[in-house]
C-alpha cells in the first residue's frame, strides 16, 4: 500500500520552510534538481557522524560499515531500476553527464570507428550530444538526429531510414525542456531490430515514474541521484554485465586496478574498474535513503499524481494568463511529464524569472542545455517550471499570479 | 531586500519597449557580435568610426529587458562622441556595475561623472541583482571589442 501524500512529502522537505521575499518558497525547478527530504539529509549526516572511512580499503569496523553502505546502495539502486545483476552492472559516477562521457569515452572509443553512426534526437540534453560530437571530431564518427515534430514529440516517420547503419541509438526517456515522454521500449526495440545498441537518458524520468531497465530492454541507462530526491555529486551508469566487462577503463587511478607494476597496470573487473579514486560515499548513503523514500511513496502513485497536477497546470496556463503564455511542449497530458517551458509574449524569460522570484517562485530561465531543440522552435530561451512529488496546486496558483504580474509590468 | 522597482525603472522599461538605434549599418566600419552563452542573449554592434569620432552606431540582437535597455541607453550615450570619451564612459559604467568588496553597490549619486551620463544612472540598481550584472554589461563589453576592431 502506498502512503503517498504530497503534503506529507512537503513537510518532510526542509527547504519548504524557507521564506523568499516575504513569501513561502514555491519551488518549481525540480527538472534542474529535486529537493531532498530530511531522511536523505540525515542519512548523510549519520554516515559522517558514525561511519566515515574510505571504502574498499580498511579492515577496521567503520571501514567495513562504509563499504557496506556504498556497495549496499549499488544493490538497492539496481533493484530500484529493475537491474537483473546490480553488483556487476551499476557504476557510480559524478552525474548523468559523466555517465554519458563514460559511455562515449569507454564503450564508444572501443566500438566506434570512422564512419560509424550514433543516432540521438533533437530533444537531447547537451550531455547526450557533446560527447558524441567529441568522438566525431576525434575519430570521424557520424552523429545523426531524430527530428522533433511540431507536436513537440519525436517524428518517427523516418526512424527506419535513420537507424540504417547505426551502432548506438542514444535518447532521452523524458525531455527536460518539453516534458515529452518517449516510448522507450519501442525505441529500444527499433534500435535492436537494426542491430544497434540503445542508451537511455533517464535523468528526467527516474524521480517521476517507475524505471525498468529490463522492461525497456535497454543496453545503457544514465541518471543522477539529485533528480530523485538524492544528493548532488552522484550519478549512475547502468549497463548489462557482459557489455560492462568488455568496456575499457575510462579514468585511471586508485581503486580501479587489479595490479600496478613499474611496467604497466591491469584493470579491475566489474564496476570498480570505472570508479577510480575515493568515490562520493556519503552521497551513496543519501541515495540509498532516497531510493527507500521514493519506493515508500510509490513511483506509480507519484506518476499518477504529477499527471493530474500537469493537467491542472496546462488548464491554468491556457485559461488564466490572458493568452499571453505559450507552453513549449505537448498541450495534452498524454505521455507527458510535469515540465512546462513557458514563452511569455513580450517578456524575456530572464525577466519572467526575476519577477517570479519576487513571489518566491523558483523557475529556470535559459536554454536548459538543449540548444538544438531551442533552435528547432526558434527560441533563445524559455522560463521553465517543473513539478516534483512535493508540488501542490497552490504552487500553480502562485505561479499564475506571478506570471500575470510579469505580463502587467512589461505591458 | 532588493526591490524589483530598483531593477525595472520606468526609463529602463521605456528603452526596452522602444529601443534606440536599432538596425544594421550597411556602411559600418566594424560589425561586432557579443553573446551571453548562459542566457542566450545576442547582440551585434555596427559602428562608423571616422577621425577619432564614433559617428554612428546601430544594434541588432535579442535579450532580456536589462540587456536591451542597457544597449539602447549605451547607443544614445556614445553616439557622436570622441573615442576617448566613449572609452571613459565605458569605464565609468563598468565601475558602476562593480560590487564593492562588502557586497554593497556603488552609490551613483556620489559619482559626479555618472550624472553626466544621464539616463545610465537608472541602471545602477542592477548591481543589487548580481546575476543580472552580465545582462547590463554585455553591450559595453561588446562595444569595447568593437572599438578595438574599428580602431585597429
Amino acid at each position: 500500500m502506498s502512503s503517498f501524500d504530497p503534503r506529507r512529502v512537503r513537510i518532510d522537505t526542509p527547504v519548504f520552510s524557507r521564506v523568499i521575499n516575504d513569501r513561502p518558497i514555491v519551488y518549481l525547478d525540480s527538472a534542474s534538481s529535486t529537493l531532498p527530504p530530511r531522511p536523505v539529509i540525515e542519512a548523510m549526516d549519520r554516515y559522517y557522524s558514525g561511519h566515515h572511512a574510505n571504502v574498499h580499503r580498511g579492515v577496521y569496523q567503520t571501514a567495513n560499515e562504509a563499504t557496506d553502505i556504498y556497495e549496499g546502495t549499488r544493490l538497492d539502486v539496481g533493484r530500484f531500476i529493475g537491474a537483473p545483476d546490480p553488483r556487476h552492472e551499476i557504476v557510480f559516477t559524478k552525474n548523468t553527464t559523466e555517465s554519458f562521457n563514460l559511455l562515449a569515452r569507454s564503450w564508444g572509443a572501443a566500438n566506434l570507428q570512422a564512419g560509424d553512426v550514433v543516432l540521438v534526437t533533437e530533444m537531447e540534453h547537451h550531455a547526450n550530444i557533446v560527447p558524441w560530437f567529441q568522438l566525431q571530431a576525434e575519430r570521424g564518427i557520424e552523429v545523426r538526429f531524430v527530428p522533433v515534430g511540431d507536436d513537440f514529440r519525436l517524428d518517427l516517420t523516418d526512424l527506419d531510414r535513420l537507424l540504417a547503419g547505426v551502432k548506438l541509438f542514444s535518447f532521452t526517456a523524458m525531455s527536460n525542456v518539453l516534458g515529452t515522454r518517449n516510448p522507450v521500449a519501442e525505441l529500444v526495440g527499433a534500435a535492436h531490430a537494426h542491430g544497434a545498441l540503445a542508451a537511455v537518458d533517464a535523468a528526467q524520468s527516474v524521480g517521476h515514474q517507475p524505471t525498468d531497465v529490463r522492461g525497456w530492454d535497454a543496453d545503457f541507462v544514465c541518471f543522477s541521484a539529485h533528480k530523485m530526491l538524492g544528493p548532488t555529486g552522484l550519478g549512475i551508469f547502468w549497463t548489462r554485465a557482459d557489455l560492462l566487462e568488455a568496456m575499457p577503463p575510462f579514468l585511471g587511478g586508485g581503486g580501479m586496478i587489479a595490479d600496478v607494476r613499474t611496467d604497466g597496470f591491469v584493470p579491475a573487473h566489474g564496476p570498480t574498474r570505472f570508479e577510480a579514486g575515493t568515490p562520493p560515499i556519503a552521497e551513496t548513503a543519501g541515495l540509498r535513503t532516497a531510493v527507500r523514500y521514493l519506493t515508500g511513496l510509490g513511483l506509480d502513485e507519484v506518476s499518477r499524481y504529477e499527471h493530474e497536477l500537469t493537467r491542472q497546470a496546462l488548464d491554468l496556463l491556457a485559461s488564466s494568463v490572458d493568452d499571453r503564455v505559450r507552453v513549449i511542449g505537448p498541450a495534452d497530458t498524454v505521455d507527458r511529464g510535469g515540465v512546462f517551458s513557458l514563452d511569455v509574449e513580450g517578456v524575456h524569460p530572464h525577466d519572467v524569472a526575476q519577477v517570479l522570484d519576487q513571489y518566491g517562485v523558483c523557475v529556470r530561465p535559459g536554454h536548459h542545455c538543449a540548444k538544438p531543440l531551442m533552435r528547432r522552435f526558434g527560441l533563445a530561451a524559455t522560463a521553465r517550471a517543473s513539478l516534483g512529488p512535493y508540488s501542490l496546486r497552490s504552487d500553480l496558483d502562485v505561479l499564475v499570479e506571478a506570471l500575470n504580474a510579469a505580463i502587467k509590468l512589461f505591458a | 531586500m532588493a526591490n524589483l522597482d530598483d531593477l525595472y525603472r520606468e526609463i529602463i522599461l521605456d528603452h526596452y519597449r522602444s529601443p534606440r538605434n536599432r538596425g544594421e549599418l550597411t556602411e559600418a566600419t566594424s560589425r561586432t557580435e557579443g553573446f551571453n552563452p548562459l542566457c542566450g542573449d545576442e547582440l551585434v554592434i555596427y559602428l562608423v568610426v571616422r577621425d577619432g569620432v564614433l559617428e554612428d552606431i546601430k544594434l541588432t540582437g535579442h535579450g532580456c529587458s536589462i540587456s536591451q535597455a542597457s544597449s539602447s541607453m549605451m547607443s544614445s550615450a556614445v553616439k557622436g562622441k570622441r573615442i576617448e570619451d566613449v572609452r571613459r564612459a565605458i569605464d565609468r559604467f563598468k565601475t558602476m556595475m562593480t560590487l564593492h568588496e562588502d557586497g554593497a553597490a556603488a552609490e551613483p549619486a556620489a559619482e559626479p561623472d555618472l550624472r553626466s551620463d544621464g539616463e545610465l544612472a537608472a541602471l545602477a540598481g542592477v548591481v543589487k541583482f548580481p546575476v543580472r550584472i552580465k545582462c547590463a554589461t554585455l553591450a559595453w563589453n561588446t562595444l569595447t571589442q568593437a572599438l578595438d576592431e574599428a580602431t585597429a
